[in-house]
């Protein structure tokens, strides 16, 4: 008897000394914040690295701790983008509701997914999330009257945010819309990795037949973060939708979710920075080398890709921390 | 009526095509569980090659499709030996994200080398224009890939049930660790057939020209069609890729004839549907 109480309580302690914020991360945040001043012309692209992180971080939840690979990301963000800017062309546009919406919608569709998802493993898994994707794509491009198929959808300036912040042209408001709903995800999310539930999510990840064995739910465990995974998802999307008043159906495209995988693979898997550090390189590369010579692009991303597989397989961020000379 | 007929015999044609280009992966993917998105470039190298030896060197066509399936093959056992075998422990996303990054880096390098125009590969007179067979027109082009898949299918069967290297193979497929065990050198077996369903994909890739054309997307949108039969399929199994490719081919044809607005979106409802029946394809073992 004592002796569980003892377990319970440096298991306890373990997880609050693993959820204590440490000195870089304090410094992280605000860094985030220098673009307002030091790059005020660069703003739509901060707005959509944060957008992107945010999506990045939602798959990182899925990918990187409970172990459930997903090619098909993309249209829990499609589905948030056309939900809030359906919303927005039919004449409700205030931001915050639209936003909650949104995401409410994707993450009920991510609920009814995970049924499927939480069955299969390996191959048909990947081709599981594939066909999902595409499914919907397809579906997307056939509704034409509803989403405006190829030509997409343009949507109505969003009300300002509290009746106050407006959506101006260089966005600047843009921009700290969709970093609060990031900082705020971010802090759900950590929340969620650092508590129990994480914990079991990440004994799903590393065996999947012990964790029935020793009396864990792993299948409920499964659907739940694959649920908030797609919310979060829908909440980037929508964001996008109400930040640039346009959607196509690019946002539910296989390259959407291939980006976000890679983007992850980048700053490195299951851990939560890393979903950001590899949203802010892929799309600064992007917007350099683009610059250059936009078609060879996906030559650079697919040898970096290849090195990263072979060199850095934890991805940037564990790679510094492996020359940091830190164990995970 | 002839329509109907029509349709399943351009369906037919084309799921034959799709067995050619997915029934190496399909093998491989049993043997070694290496997860090779790749595949779909190795049948985008044939393609190239093809265009390239018939129009620089002047290959007449049939000397061009075995030009095409030893380029792949040799291409590809490069490939196994130096990149991709430091991977077949690893991690499944591991192999994806890698084998992704190899179609980019191939997509690029045609982009570079031959620009994004779409590739045309003139054909011999005697395959080209139709025969008509009961008041119904039947394109040679489509006969000449059904006969060609129907040879490849014989050769694969009599190869893999007859001979030794089959019989390697098949016990590898089975169980590795037990054929390991009894001496095969499993590896050497997994080089062999890696290179053979990589030629295959490339002389798969050399007769999709004239059917679907060839630009440098072509890795990426075959692939998940060779996804889909290899997975409906069932991996490692000859009987599946060919079933699940000929189910594939007819239903892409007949739904984008009959419903070209939802056609492609009941191709992927369908295969979405046999998986969450059946994980492990039509007839997978495991």
């Amino acid at each position: 008897m004592t002796n569980s109480t003892l377990t319970q309580a440096t298991a306890r302690d373990w997880l609050r000394r693993q959820s204590r914020w440490s000195l870089p991360e304090i410094i992280f945040w605000p860094l985030l914040l220098l673009p307002f001043v030091l790059f005020p012309t660069y703003l739509p692209l901060a707005n959509q690295i944060a957008i992107a992180a945010l999506f990045a971080l939602s798959v990182d939840l899925i990918l990187g701790y409970a172990g459930i690979i997903t090619l098909g990301h993309a249209m829990f963000f499609g589905l948030g983008a056309y939900c809030a800017a359906l919303l927005g062309k039919n004449g409700w546009g205030e931001p915050l509701t639209g936003l909650l919406i949104a995401g409410a919608f994707a993450g009920f569709i991510g609920f009814v997914a995970s049924f499927i998802i939480v069955r299969v493993q390996h191959l048909a898994l990947l081709m599981i999330t594939l066909g999902l994707g595409f499914l919907t794509l397809e579906l997307a491009n056939s509704l034409g009257w509803l989403t405006g198929g190829a030509d997409g959808l343009r949507v109505p300036r969003t009300w300002p945010i509290f009746n106050y912040f407006r959506f101006d042209l260089w966005g600047y408001t843009a921009y700290g819309y969709s970093l609060a709903v990031l900082f705020v995800c971010f802090l759900l999310s950590r929340r969620l990795v650092n508590s129990s539930f994480g914990l079991a999510l990440r004994g799903v990840r590393e065996n999947s037949t012990r964790m029935p064995a020793i009396g864990s739910a792993y299948k409920s465990h499964q659907q739940i973060i694959y649920t908030i995974s797609a919310a979060m998802a829908g909440l980037a999307g929508a964001l996008l939708a109400q930040t640039t008043s346009t959607v196509a159906l690019e946002v539910l495209s296989f390259n959407r979710s291939a980006d976000v995988v890679v983007m992850l693979i980048l700053g490195g898997t299951g851990r939560l920075y890393g979903a950001i550090i590899g949203a802010i390189i892929f799309l600064v590369a992007r917007d350099q080398l683009a610059g250059i010579n936009p078609q060879y692009w996906y030559f650079w991303i697919g040898l970096l890709l290849m090195v990263v597989v072979l060199f850095m397989p934890k991805g940037i961020l564990g790679f510094i921390s492996r020359l940091a000379g830190k164990r995970d | 009526m002839s329509s109907l007929i029509i349709v399943l015999f351009d369906g037919f044609a084309f799921g034959m095509l799709l067995f050619v280009l997915s029934v190496g992966l399909s093998v491989t993917l049993g043997l070694m569980n290496f997860i090779n998105l790749a595949h779909g470039a190795f049948g985008m190298l044939g393609g190239y090659v093809a265009v390239t030896v018939m129009r620089q060197l002047g290959f007449p066509f049939l000397l061009a499709l075995p030009a095409a399936f030893l380029a792949a093959a040799i291409v590809s056992v490069l490939f196994e030996r130096l990149l991709f075998r430091r991977l077949y422990g690893a991690a499944e996303l591991n192999q994806v994200l890698f084998t992704i990054g190899v179609v980019f880096v191939a997509s690029s390098v045609a982009t570079y080398l031959f620009g994004t125009v779409q590739q045309v590969l003139i054909l011999p007179d005697w395959l080209r224009g139709s025969v008509e067979l009961f008041g119904m027109r039947f394109g040679v082009y489509r006969i000449f890939l059904i006969a060609v898949a129907l040879v490849v299918t014989a050769v694969l069967v009599f190869g893999l049930e007859r001979t030794r290297l089959g019989a390697q193979i098949r016990a590898a497929v089975d169980n590795q660790r037990a054929a390991k065990g009894l001496g095969l050198d499993v590896e050497k077996i997994f080089g062999i057939t890696f290179a053979l369903g990589s030629g295959l994909a490339g002389l798969g890739g050399a007769l999709a020209v004239e059917i679907v054309g060839l630009d440098p997307s072509f890795g990426f949108h075959f692939l998940v069609y060779v996804l889909i039969v290899v997975s409906v399929g069932g991996l490692g199994s000859i009987t599946g890729s060919f079933v699940g490719a000929a189910l594939l081919g007819i239903g892409d044809v007949a739904g984008k004839y009959f419903w070209p607005e939802i056609g492609s979106f009941l191709i992927y409802l369908l295969l979405v549907a046999i998986l969450f029946v059946r994980p492990l394809g039509l007839f997978g073992k495991r």
